[in-house]
């Protein structure tokens, strides 16, 4: 899946995405990321809001593709909104631990 | 009120303006054919096979423009229909899809005949729901149409498992019914730049898709075209969007256009993008098409804009909306040392239509259907080198008067489709060209369309034989023709009077064009069949992978 032209190497992004908590909306997220050959390399996912909603971040590498990927996440209709982040891949790193 | 859940959904669907329905009972699915039964208001056409429901339903809306509905039981009900919404999605088609599923207690137990009809439609449908409460159907019914319709259109799925359809609510109001969401406000500094190119341009060409249809933008596109001296071309998507024989008009682009259509765009300095998608059977090699062209793209779907080419304008907003403000922008221009390069071009490379003076050959057929119709008419296709001879060669006039399986390219479709065209709009004759190979795909069909008596006239061009991918080996695959040609003759006219459809046969008739025209003012379904010769070819034809401009034959 999603296998760079050339061996470059990409810097990692986190998208935060806020959707409707029901079953089914990681299945719209992560069959959308596959259908569409794009790479997911780490999800974390949580309720907020009383369990209203979800936040779901995606580890992604920033190529080419990546705004393409996000207007087609945004047309999901179970997803509230999409932020792009940088910085904030710690909490990826950190989880690294746990999975040694 | 006190209704149940079967009760709820045909009180929404009858608010929703539905009239017309299509599908195929079974167990899970008998509390809402119940609750059905008792309309005043909505019909079901009961169909042969699920994926004959589903392209009824599209033939409805693909005619309309509004959402049409199909139904299904659980299980093979369900995936029967997934070709059918599949088809739906790669076109843009609104439909709404309902089906029923096992009583929610079972679901995730392998109870008989359950399937996972939500994770099998999230990947062909726009939205889709397993609706788990029956409250929740005040909701996702009206939803279902406003997704189904707004924006870039296109097929929703509701599963209804069986106790939510029989369990009992009671409600005080209907909610209103699902409408169309407004489209988002046009950026109007984009729009000036995009006049400003327009203005600037020398040898600009419109390139319409889909999206032109979808948005009823036909005429404004025209007018548009008439005001800045634009030639159009048409995707097998958007033909009928502007005259075919209009003097602006380029005919359709990509793989079977003209070559004149290719060589003109190989000439633009701008392209103006309208509803379209770049697909590769319209543009061929994507970085050697248009090369010298500055783009403007405007679409209703911003994930179109830079998926494939990147515009110098991106606007994204509705077609027909934009056309007009560019309207008031655009100088007015008959551009008329570009629109005389276009018309030589024309001179020295059109379309070649061989033996079309003969009824009973590939374009011949065509041409003689088309001279006893007008413009009122409605032409459906199946999928094959008919499908292909049928666009390049029919003189389309109107929005909406073509319905094709463009994107998925399903045969099968074009019977079906034609039934829900006729359904739909019953004054008007509906006309489906079929190949002997596609017309199998859904001939049970038949059967549906002589009990609803629709107005279909099926004229099945017989090659017995798979003819595009006979096309393909032959010309591609050394001749080596495999598993193309039917090795037996199948009598069409025995299987098409054993449905009672009446049958009328070119092949043996000594005036086959007064044989055509009674066929087509016949009252009701019938079958015409007619002998293609399996060595005719679609040409001009660019080879996969090459450019536009590198045609064969032609
Ligand atoms: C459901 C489906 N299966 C396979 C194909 C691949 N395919 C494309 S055209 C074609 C042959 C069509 O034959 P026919 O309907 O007889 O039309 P002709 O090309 O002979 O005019 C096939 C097999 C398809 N488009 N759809």
């Amino acid at each position: 899946m999603g296998i760079p032209h050339e061996e470059q190497v990409f810097e990692k992004v986190v998208l935060e995405l806020s959707v409707h908590n029901h079953p089914g909306v990681m299945s719209h997220v992560c069959g959308l990321f596959a259908r569409r050959a794009f790479n997911v390399e780490g999800i974390l996912c949580m309720p907020v809001d009383a369990g209203h909603e979800s936040r779901i971040w995606l580890l992604v590498r920033n190529d080419t593709r990546l705004a393409q990927m996000i207007s087609q996440v945004e047309k999901l209709e179970d997803v509230i909104g999409v932020a792009q982040r940088g910085a904030d891949r710690r909490v990826f790193e950190q989880l690294e631990a746990f999975f040694q | 009120m006190h209704l149940s859940g079967a009760q709820l959904i045909v009180r929404l669907l009858e608010q929703q303006g539905i009239r017309l329905v299509s599908g195929i009972p079974g167990g899970p699915a008998l509390p809402l054919y119940d609750a059905l039964a008792q309309s005043m208001q909505i019909r079901h056409v009961l169909a042969r096979h699920e994926q004959g429901a589903g392209f009824i339903a599209q033939g409805m809306a693909r005619v309309s423009g509004h959402a049409a509905v199909c139904l299904a039981s659980s299980g093979p009900g369900a995936t029967n229909l997934v070709t059918a919404i599949a088809d739906a999605k790669l076109d843009s088609i609104p439909l709404v899809c309902i089906t029923a599923q096992v009583p929610s207690a079972m679901i995730g137990t392998d109870a008989f005949q359950e399937v996972d009809t939500y994770g099998i439609s999230i990947p062909i449908t726009k939205h889709n729901w397993l609706v788990r409460d029956v409250r929740d159907l005040l909701t996702i019914i009206p939803e279902a149409f406003r997704i189904a319709e707004s924006g870039r259109p296109g097929p929703v799925w509701i599963d209804i498992p069986k106790d939510v359809l029989t369990a009992s609510i009671d409600v005080a109001v209907l909610p209103l019914p699902g409408l169309r969401r407004a489209a988002p406000e046009l950026n109007l500094d984009l729009l000036g730049r995009a006049a400003e190119l327009i203005n600037a341009a020398k040898t600009p060409v419109l390139y319409l898709g889909g999206g032109v249809i979808a948005a009823n933008a036909g005429a404004a596109v025209t007018a548009l075209a008439e005001q800045a001296g634009l030639p159009a071309t048409m995707t097998l998507m958007a033909l009928g969007a502007m005259p075919v024989d209009h003097p602006l008009s380029l005919g359709m682009l990509g793989m079977h256009g003209a070559r004149y259509t290719n060589y003109a765009l190989e000439e633009a300095d701008l392209l103006v993008v309208l509803g379209a998608r770049f697909d590769d059977r319209a543009i061929g090699n994507a970085d050697k098409f248009c090369p010298k062209a500055a783009i403007i793209h405007i679409d209703i779907d911003m994930a179109e804009l830079g998926k494939i080419r990147r515009p110098d304008v991106a606007i994204q907003g509705d077609v027909a909306a934009a056309v007009e403000a560019l309207r008031s922008l655009v100088q007015a221009n008959p551009r008329t040392q570009w629109c005389e390069r276009v018309a030589e071009l024309k001179r020295q490379h059109p379309l070649a239509l061989p033996h079309v003076e003969d009824p009973c050959s590939h374009y011949g057929l065509v041409h003689a259907v088309a001279a006893e119709l007008d413009d009122e008419a409605v032409i459906v296709t199946d999928v094959g080198q008919h499908q292909m001879w049928v666009a390049q060669a029919y003189p389309f006039r109107r929005s909406r008067q073509w319905l094709t399986s463009g994107g998925l390219g399903t045969m099968g479709f074009g019977l079906p489709a034609s039934i829900g065209a006729s359904l739909a709009q019953p004054e008007r004759t509906v006309v489906c060209f079929s190949g002997d190979g596609s017309l199998k795909m859904n001939i049970q069909e038949m059967d549906t369309a002589v009990e609803e008596g629709v107005n279909v006239k099926v004229i099945v061009m017989d090659n017995q034989s798979l003819g595009l991918v006979h096309q393909q080996q032959d010309m591609f695959y050394g001749k080596r023709i495999f598993a193309a040609d039917y090795k037996r003759h199948t009598n069409f006219q025995k299987i098409a009077e054993g449905f009672g459809m009446q049958v009328f046969d070119l092949d043996a008739s000594p005036d086959p064009r007064a044989t055509l025209r009674s066929a087509l003012k016949a009252k009701g379904p019938c079958l015409v069949h007619c002998s293609i010769d399996v060595q005719q070819k679609v040409f001009p034809m660019v080879p996969p992978g090459a450019a536009n401009t590198e045609m064969i034959g032609g």
